[in-house]
């Protein structure tokens, strides 16, 4: 068995195209590698894959008829195809042989559905937001083809913290991705965020005696600083250096390869 | 007394955390502490936790605001919640209890009294379904709520009468058991099955146990002796047994009733899982709302440590070492999901995990861990006892033995009816002497709903799977009122870890308060079938997979109920613009005509 495991059989198939993995990787890891394109928003390859921001949810088809699964599955006409299961690519390791569809009108119709509740129940306003052009979830809804937030907007109030002195914390535009939470912990070894409360009140808090960034130490050079996919966390007095017209996703294209990078790098210009 | 009596010195705060840490240093047990004491949990309290634990401020505050038992502004000396829940709840007799008693103590729902005397709110089910309207006061239940007895309750707040004052009887909580069978006709004999499972042995045991045909009383259906196998094979440097009494969902109670009369049976099953699987560490998690239950508890347990069956060398063999430590959680549905329990239990936010891997091989603290329902435990035991044979005698080919039902609602003798699997939903409505039936929701908000054309059908993994909760509702009952508390429900329970759920919640309960508000159209019922299409499919763990059920199943079911109520014409706006006003309304004092847009 362990030697067929190592042979052509290592693969799996996303949209009708045979993708290579290898063991221990999801299937983002090895669409990623193979350079196609899973819209995510919570997903940042070497930090620890969440599977929050539901995204990158892919469905993968059973092997076996769906008959045989319980009254939860099929107690209902609503049930959509129930011969496949629906999973996140960021988390759910590729397995040989797996039937994944995710670039379907019908995926990326509920992919469009999941950022306009995610644009709803923040405060994103982005012509007036200095991370336009260089954000995310913006980049996400044009791929989508979003054209409105769909849903009544919730206008949460949250809080906006700006104590510190290089760095700027604006909730109202967190999606509670955690990616600043993970990359704090995992790569910068602090622990600056967390998320707190629940359901719609869930929010990003700061781990210091204070509940402020001034007292934390977070410092401008950590990734949980630059990794933020929205407009929440920013680093102060550089917000327009860069030209709209010139920002990252004016110039890229969400899916391109080694854009993470680009991303990352907030401080040079992206058109080099 | 105001308020201030009860915010400390610095000092006092931490001689009473010091004091506090060192009886148990789980940080639920911690943080109900500091609750209880200084009626609620200040930022210095977070600061001086965290340290004398040695975790993260951040992990205790997001603790403190994730369940619901715990506040960060001080509640009422008498902390009052009432349930909510359609068969406990404070409109279950036909009256809005919560209103009547907040006008009563002159008190808003959720804001603490200003003489800090009293609080009052309302709190997701609290499991007495059998007794009426309910009420947590300062954590112990009261149940048969009626006006009368509001008016009473009021009055013993309001001349700040101590609890030992109060009718004694108000605080029984009596079982009320209708039918009994397979487990409940009987109850173990402390010891014996243990008995019985070291003379099989470990391998003899798991087959036991597997031969028996059980699946996990909580709804899923696993094979239990599966579960255990797969735990005793998985490798780690500690196995772990947990038994999931945070019996969350609303209209089930058949836990409560199994802690409280049949606790041997439980421990039992506990000790004999620990046995197989290698154990030396088992936790109940006892949800916040059952914490009256944990003195009994303990004892039972003490008991069992003196009879030799916890503790080292368990019936004298050399090896077997295994204890029980309770855990109480503090009002979080989502707790009862088994790996944002283990979360829970590890002293964090009750998030799911990401599976795999599962729990039987990463668990509590990354190791592997059997968790499984009380009653399966209970099962077990009996299991160990009398032998899978005898536990096939009864149930179905796939459903083998009984299962305990929470009956609740619209009938005549609400209380637990055990039966075994593969009784007809028409059978339990003859027994419990439901007449003029409307609809049957099996399994809790989170189950199925049906109508008459349902009843035909049977509990049982192949058909209705279902935890225990099984609430009837007469045709009096508005049964749109219903789902819009079900949809309020979820809403409230999501942790809000992936979007679906967290934000796909608060769209459907939303949706439903517009319609039963009048103003809802086609498009609200499209666009509820399509958003809970999604959320079922889409969403992270099983509450997000099972928050739309009481919607679609009722848009399925019983269309007219959303139909009658719909505003003429395609489109109604669903911003309210005198709603919209209801602030500047507050802000000025005025509510008169004319600060009204009609």
């Amino acid at each position: 068995m362990e030697a067929k495991a190592e042979t052509a059989a290592n693969t799996i198939n996303i949209d009708g195209q045979e993708i290579p993995f290898e063991h221990g990787q999801t299937i983002m890891d090895a669409a990623f590698a193979a350079g196609v394109y899973i819209p995510h928003l919570c997903h940042r390859p070497g930090l620890t894959p969440h599977g929050s921001c539901k995204l990158c949810t892919v469905d993968i088809r059973n092997r076996i008829s769906a008959s045989s699964t319980s009254d939860r599955r099929r107690q209902t006409k609503f049930t959509v195809d129930a011969d496949s299961r629906s999973v996140s690519a960021c988390t759910t390791p590729a397995a040989a042989g797996q039937q994944i569809s995710s670039n379907t009108p019908a995926l990326n119709e509920v992919r469009k559905t999941i950022t306009q509740m995610l644009f709803i129940e923040g405060n994103h306003l982005c012509p007036s937001c200095e991370k336009s052009g260089d954000c995310t979830l913006q980049a996400v809804a044009y791929h989508l083809g979003m054209l409105d937030g769909h849903f009544p907007q919730f206008f949460p109030r949250r809080e906006v913290d700006a104590s510190h002195p290089t760095v700027m914390l604006d909730r109202d535009r967190c999606i509670l991705c955690e990616l600043c939470v993970r990359a704090s912990r995992e790569v910068d070894g602090k622990n600056v965020f967390a998320i707190a409360g629940r359901g719609t009140a869930a929010h990003l808090i700061v781990n210091s005696p204070s509940g402020k960034l001034a007292d934390s130490d977070l410092e401008t050079g950590d990734m949980a600083v630059h990794i933020c996919p929205v407009g929440a966390i920013l680093i102060k007095e550089q917000g327009y250096e860069v030209p709209i017209g010139r920002r990252t996703f004016d110039l890229h294209h969400l899916g391109e390869a080694g854009l993470e990078k680009v991303v990352l790098a907030k401080t040079v210009y992206r058109d080099e | 007394m105001s308020p201030a009596i009860r915010t400390a010195s610095s000092e006092q705060l931490s001689a009473f955390i010091a004091n506090t840490c060192s009886k148990s240093s789980h940080l639920l047990h911690v943080l109900h502490e500091l609750q209880h004491r200084f009626l609620h949990i200040s930022p210095e309290a977070v600061i001086e936790v965290a340290s004398f634990l040695d975790l993260p401020p951040s992990q205790v505050e997001s603790a403190v605001e994730f369940y619901s038992f715990f506040s960060t502004v001080p509640h009422g000396r008498f902390d009052i919640l009432l349930s909510n829940c359609t068969s406990c709840g404070y409109t279950a007799n036909g009256q809005d209890l919560l209103q009547l008693l907040c006008d009563r103590l002159h008190v808003l729902t959720g804001k603490t009294r200003d003489d800090g005397l009293v609080s009052v709110d309302e709190t997701s089910c609290i499991g007495m379904c059998d007794h009426g309207a309910s009420l947590l006061v300062n954590g112990r239940p009261v149940t048969g709520l009626d006006a009368v007895k509001i008016m009473r309750i009021a009055e013993l707040i309001e001349t700040g009468t101590p609890f030992e004052n109060w009718p004694a009887e108000w605080f029984d909580i009596s079982d009320s058991i209708r039918k009994i069978g397979l487990l409940l006709s009987e109850d173990i004999t402390a010891g014996n099955g243990l008995r019985e499972s070291l003379m099989r042995g470990i391998d003899g045991t798991l087959e036991e146990i597997t031969q028996s045909g059980l699946r996990g009383r909580g709804g899923a259906g696993f094979s239990t002796g599966m579960k255990w196998k797969f735990c005793a094979e998985a490798e780690g440097s500690a196995h772990y047994v947990i038994c999931n009494a945070d019996e969350g969902e609303p209209g089930t109670f058949k836990d409560r009733i199994l802690l409280q009369s049949h606790a041997d049976a439980i421990f039992e099953g506990m000790t004999t899982c620990a046995y197989a699987i290698g154990a030396e560490l088992g936790f109940l998690y006892l949800r916040g709302e059952y914490r009256y239950l944990s003195p009994h508890l303990e004892a039972v347990l003490a008991r069992r440590r003196e009879q030799g069956l916890l503790g080292s060398s368990i019936l004298g063999r050399s090896g077997f070492n295994f204890d029980i430590e309770i855990v109480v959680g503090a009002g979080a549905y989502i707790c009862g999901e088994e790996s944002a329990l283990i979360e829970s239990l590890e002293g964090k936010r009750g998030v799911p995990r990401n599976r795999p891997p599962f729990p039987v091989t990463h668990g509590y603290l990354g190791q592997p861990t059997v968790l499984n329902n009380v009653e399966t435990f209970v099962a077990a035991a009996h299991i160990a006892q009398n032998g899978s044979a005898w536990f096939r005698t009864t149930g179905t080919m796939k459903s083998p033995g009984s299962k305990l039902l929470s009956v609740s609602g619209d009938c005549a003798y609400p209380g637990i009816y055990e039966y075994p699997f593969g009784v007809s939903i028409k059978q339990v409505l003859d027994d419990c002497g439901a007449e003029d039936v409307q609809a049957v929701q099996i399994g809790g908000p989170a189950g199925t709903l049906i109508g008459r054309s349902g009843y035909k059908r049977i509990i049982g993994f192949e058909d209705l799977s279902t935890g225990g909760s099984f609430m009837v509702f007469g045709r009096k009952r508005d049964l749109l009122d219903i789902i819009v508390n079900f949809s309020r429900f979820f809403a409230h329970e999501s942790c809000g870890f992936c979007t679906p759920c967290r934000v796909g919640t608060t769209l459907l309960k939303n949706a439903m308060n517009k319609i039963a508000k009048g103003q809802g159209t086609q498009y609200d019922l499209d666009e509820m079938e399509r958003i809970g299409t999604l959320i079922k499919r889409r969403s992270h763990c099983g509450l997000g997979q099972t928050a739309a059920n009481p919607i679609l199943n009722g848009l399925q079911r019983f269309p007219q109920i959303f139909r009658q109520r719909l505003a003429r014409g395609d489109f109604e706006p669903s911003f309210d613009l005198d709603a919209a006003l209801e602030e500047a309304r507050q802000i000025t004092h005025r509510d008169d005509a004319a600060a009204h847009l009609e």
